[in-house]
């Protein structure tokens, strides 16, 4: 494929890394002049000066034939306009924009970005998972249909435990997935599985309901 | 007519002072307090520190209720982002963006964002003053 990358900054940088080395065509447009003799420098000419939110720099480097195009400036904006100036003006079938505001997300969305990656997010999930005590934890997210998979964790003073899943009235919506107890060998819930102190419940959810279901599963 | 102007620029705070002549209620949106020295000693609209980007900085604003929303930042990309969401998020009625890059006024005014770029205006005012 044909990448073409906004930003030549840390993101960028290893990413251009990453797809160079799995076989992929790409370039860099980086404003900064000393970062681009850097990355130029290191893997080869594959860095362009220049402002990737203008599109006769964009048309420079080929854009029209792009297989996709990643924004990963540390500005939101200018994220925003090389992704629009790709869909828009060059007909890239992918773009992929780097967001730092996790509001940002939905306006990204509407305006057609296809991907959306929001480093404040991830960081938030990563940390979410390595807090034992934390009750549920997003596992994967998929904002634009609303739907979560998420991880459910029984405590010790769970109202649930030792009761069977069909005594559990779970929210409309919701559907258990995996149950993963302490010691033993993951299980596929069917109604007779019997909740124990913790067990981790992977189950599928919509963003508004995932409140619900923990209260529902935890009974607290 | 309730009036959100973001950038407190030369051009900004100008057209703040015009429009509150003319008796509209002006909000004018800046990052730096500094640029609101520029407003005229007499203004009597609400000057608010803030990112115009920020959906929570456009709603203290009053963007829900505003009737016409102008980017006049000095950067191309914040004025289209933020134009975008007064346009898409807040349904604003009308909606006007400066975008100095003709390149990027063409593509915005086809997507249909209604802008103008100070540069091609300039350009030909002079030129007709050249010719004429």
């Amino acid at each position: 494929m044909y990448i073409v990358i906004v930003g030549g900054g840390r993101v960028g940088y290893y990413l251009a890394r990453g797809l160079l080395n799995e076989g992929h065509e790409i370039v860099i447009l980086e404003k900064n002049a000393r970062f681009c003799d850097i990355i130029n420098e290191e893997m080869g000419s594959v860095c362009v000066q220049g402002d990737g939110c203008e599109a006769a720099m964009l048309a420079e480097v080929g854009t029209g034939r792009a297989d996709m195009l990643v924004a990963v400036t540390g500005d939101d904006e200018d994220n925003l306009v090389a992704c629009q100036l790709a869909k828009h003006k060059f007909n890239v079938p992918r773009t992929i924009a780097r967001i730092r505001n996790p509001q940002n997300e939905t306006i990204f969305k509407k305006l057609g970005i296809d991907v959306t990656v929001s480093a404040t997010n991830i960081i938030l999930e990563a940390i979410e998972k390595e807090v034992p005590t934390h009750p549920l934890t997003h596992l994967l997210t998929r904002s634009d249909k609303g739907l979560e998979i998420v991880e459910v964790r029984i405590p010790p003073d769970a109202k649930t435990i030792g009761q069977p899943v069909k005594k559990i009235p779970l929210p409309e919506g919701t559907k258990l997935a995996l149950v993963i107890p302490m010691n033993r060998k993951p299980v596929i819930p069917n109604p007779n599985t019997i909740i124990r102190e913790g067990d981790q419940i992977v189950a599928l959810t919509s963003l508004e309901l995932e409140e619900d279901l923990r209260a529902k599963l935890t009974g607290l | 007519m309730k009036i959100v102007i973001m950038g407190c620029g030369r051009v900004g705070a100008q057209l703040a002072g015009l429009l509150e002549q003319d008796g509209h209620e002006i909000t004018v949106l800046d990052i730096d307090a500094y640029s609101f020295r520029r407003l005229p000693p007499d203004f009597k609209g609400t000057a608010l520190l803030g990112n115009g980007m920020d959906e929570e900085v456009l709603k203290r604003a009053g963007i829900e209720e505003a009737d016409v929303f102008v980017a006049m930042t000095q950067g191309d990309n914040r004025n289209v982002m933020a134009a975008q969401i007064a346009k898409h998020i807040f349904n604003v009625p009308r909606v006007l963006s400066r975008i100095y890059d003709p390149l990027r006024q063409e593509m915005y005014e086809t997507l249909g964002l209604e802008c103008f770029s100070p540069t091609t205006i300039f350009a030909e005012m002079v030129k007709e003053k050249i010719e004429s």
